[in-house]
């Protein structure tokens, strides 16, 4: 016999992970293309890779990464918290929104 | 929106309205999340959105002008998204019936 309590909690965990790779794809998406290929440099203090065709060093840094792949960490970090700041603003904001339409109705 | 990851879930029903059969519990749960998801969708959808127009360069902290810039956003989607709804019905009820026009 099927436990209700027990389907709910596991649709629970469904759905925090569902949004999580959410995140994660948006996230991705966005932080690659600040932080990597754009010759000239969109960012102050930026470290950016083109990325091309090259044979590459062959050398690693300490996170283990080929030389070429190390140098936009930084970037990547910043970018990545900056867009968990975003996501909490622009979530605070549109629960304000919906308490506002609530009350006016 | 489906995208690579995407784990299908029964939240993805565009209603609700028949599971949890008998089990009012249930189906008291399922409307619960549903509404959540709207909201988290939404969440995603207007970062995403948002974030090309307000974050020019990532910076150590998201300084005060991003933040209202991001604020602003979100309720100009909202304002947006209630626009085209309402013009669409008003076009809607305009016309003598919708479903006469798409069959010419």
């Amino acid at each position: 016999k099927l436990d209700p309590g027990l389907i709910m909690e596991q649709v629970k965990v469904q759905i925090a992970v569902a949004n999580a790779q959410e995140l994660l794809q948006r996230m991705t998406d966005k932080c690659f293309r600040k932080c990597i290929g754009k010759p000239g440099g969109a960012l102050d203090n930026s470290e950016q890779v083109r990325t091309g065709g090259r044979s590459g060093d062959p050398r690693v840094c300490s996170l283990g990464l080929p030389l070429r792949l190390c140098v936009p960490q930084k970037c990547i970090a910043m970018c990545m918290d900056r867009y968990m700041d975003s996501w909490n603003t622009v979530s605070r904001a549109y629960n304000s929104r919906l308490q506002r339409e609530r009350a006016n109705m | 929106r489906e995208g690579p990851g995407h784990t299908g879930s029964a939240m993805d029903a565009p209603s609700a309205a028949g599971l949890g059969g008998a089990d009012p519990q249930l189906q008291r749960f399922i409307e619960v999340e549903t509404q959540k998801q709207r909201f988290q969708q939404l969440v995603h959808q207007m970062t995403e959105l948002c974030w090309e127009k307000c974050m020019d360069k990532p910076g150590p902290k998201l300084d005060s002008r991003a933040e209202t810039c991001f604020v602003n956003c979100v309720e100009r989607f909202i304002d947006t998204s209630q626009f085209i709804l309402n013009r669409l019905e008003q076009t809607q009820k305009s016309k003598s019936a919708f479903s006469e026009s798409l069959s010419d």
